[in-house]
């Protein structure tokens, strides 16, 4: 297989010591066995996430898009743009195209970034890694790296907003998307059918409103119990953590007794291709998944 | 200078609130293609919370209500889980208007001061420009404090449990605080960041 290469978005909740540094350790040996190289866009920056508007604003928010992808045209001309983040995937995708579709922003956002010395010309791609995943790999080619099939292990795939609405997986359903559960399947697990696959876990709102996004989040953890997953699986950075770091106080306002590991795409697949349990970054699990470090143990 | 925004508006637009929404809000030229249908409401997860929810905005809107409108806290509550968008008959893109009617509420000096979304709005705004990146501790830290040293505490101690276990988990550095992730041309970013506002402000009439 040849070689693929990306300009790689990482996003802030990949950076070492933040939030998704499990995610990104995870994507790093799945793309080694894939034979993917990331080429990280120097010097990228914040993409503004869904909260961004508020206070910045319509331009300034699809300025701090346009330069990252200025940056990934001028310094890895020819690769397209991946987002490992379903929030840096979705706000750097909505500002290509706004800014294709209209030739004032597009002027003004030129116009701003000169100030930086940069310039967007609109040719590059945005993707998501499930994208590249599902439409430059395709399920089976997947399956070929497959060693240690995650046998008997049940998984709530558990796809979210951003990765799924307003573009979504070329071909997918925005009300039932299967593109998780075929990933989980793939790698010989089994995918349960629920029915709170695209609930919203409460964005930022989980930081900010508290009350009212914990009742997202039981309703999505007591569906996947409900239908006898084991552990919730993801594609996006802040569903792992909303979903993840406030179970303890699910339990505690509702006095349920979650305790469900919530885990990424690119963990299962490296478990399914070999790898390790650090190389997987389940030592990056705040609620740990014991069932997994053990299979990872296993030769 | 804010209320002087505002009354600049009221007396550009006279009582015709469509008109000013059309010019000034993120995709507000949409609104009028809105027939009511209800959908956008019923698809929204924090549907029960809003006082007034996406369907009734845009009714409120063709009704001149600009003062209930733009004080509303419930556009803040929009969580851009894009729900209402994909769903839309009329295609009118929902999410955008929630954050562009937010925006220009905010910008007015008319929304609820003490919404907590919108302060972390601005707090996540205003983190981000510094350096280019998010500083995930200080955001946390300054959202906790936001009311001050002794409710701070209180729900810093509250979330210790979530703290301690993200520390456990090395995903939260406590050396953000003296040295956090940060991009190299600063500079060139606040430069940028400059310019955009200006333009968005000679174009959405923010001018003075
Ligand atoms: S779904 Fe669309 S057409 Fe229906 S009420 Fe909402 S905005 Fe209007
Ligand atoms: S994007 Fe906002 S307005 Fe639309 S359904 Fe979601 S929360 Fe409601």
């Amino acid at each position: 297989m040849a070689k693929k290469q990306y300009a790689f978005y990482p996003g802030c909740s990949s950076q070492k010591g933040a939030s998704a540094s499990n995610y990104l350790t995870s994507v790093q040996s799945m793309c080694k066995v894939l034979d993917i190289e990331l080429t990280e866009i120097p010097d990228w920056n914040c993409c503004g996430a869904s909260i961004g508007y508020a206070e910045g604003g319509e331009l300034p928010r699809h300025v701090m898009n346009a330069r990252n992808l200025a940056l990934a045209e001028k310094a890895l001309p020819g690769q397209q743009v991946v987002a490992t983040c379903a929030a840096c995937w979705l706000s750097a995708r909505e500002t290509k195209e706004r800014l294709a579709h209209n030739s004032t922003l597009f002027n003004d956002a030129n116009e701003a970034l000169k100030e930086a010395g940069l310039q967007y010309q609109g040719k590059v791609e945005v993707r998501h890694m499930v994208e590249v995943l599902v439409e430059d790999f395709g399920y089976e080619e997947l399956k070929k790296p497959v060693v240690k099939p995650l046998e008997g292990m049940k998984f709530a795939g558990y796809v979210g907003c951003q990765t799924n609405r307003p573009f979504g997986i070329h071909g997918e359903s925005f009300e039932n998307p299967v593109y998780l559960d075929h990933l989980v399947e793939a790698m010989g697990g089994e995918a349960v059918p629920y029915d709170q696959k695209v609930t919203c876990c409460g964005g930022a709102l989980a930081f900010s409103e508290p009350e009212k996004s914990q009742k997202q989040i039981k309703d999505i953890v007591e569906s996947a119990y409900d239908h006898g997953a084991e552990f919730i699986v993801t594609p996006c950075p802040l569903c792992q953590a909303n979903v993840e770091i406030y179970q303890g106080e699910v339990n505690k306002r509702y006095g349920t007794k979650f305790n469900m590991p919530v885990l990424y795409y690119s963990q299962l697949m490296t478990l399914a291709y070999g790898g390790s349990a650090k190389e997987a970054g389940l030592d990056g699990q705040v609620i740990r998944a014991p069932k997994l470090e053990a299979f990872a143990a296993k030769k | 200078m804010m209320s002087d925004l505002n009354a600049q508006a009221i007396k550009k637009y006279g009582n015709s609130f469509l008109k000013e929404v059309e010019a000034n809000v993120e995709e507000g030229e949409w609104v009028k293609m809105c027939m009511q249908c209800g959908v956008c409401s019923g698809s929204c997860p924090f549907g029960p919370h809003w006082a007034h929810p996406p369907q009734e905005i845009f009714m409120m809107i063709r009704a001149g209500k600009r003062e209930e409108v733009l004080t509303s806290d419930s556009m803040w509550m929009c969580t851009s889980c894009y729900n209402c968008i994909v769903r839309c008959p009329r295609k009118l893109p929902i999410t955008h208007i929630m954050h562009g009617l937010a925006n220009y509420a905010h910008r007015l000096g008319l929304a609820p001061k003490n919404q907590p979304t919108r302060v972390f709005a601005k707090m996540f705004w205003d983190n981000i420009v510094k350096t280019g990146r998010v500083n995930e501790l200080k955001l946390s830290l300054g959202l906790y404090f936001k009311d001050g040293l002794g409710p701070g505490i209180k729900t810093a101690l509250a979330m210790k449990d979530i703290g301690l276990g993200m520390l456990k988990a090395k995903r939260l550095n406590p050396l953000e605080l003296v040295k956090g992730h940060g991009c190299k041309d600063t500079k060139g970013i606040h430069a940028m960041l400059k310019k955009a506002r200006e333009i968005e402000d000679r174009r959405k009439g923010f001018a003075a």
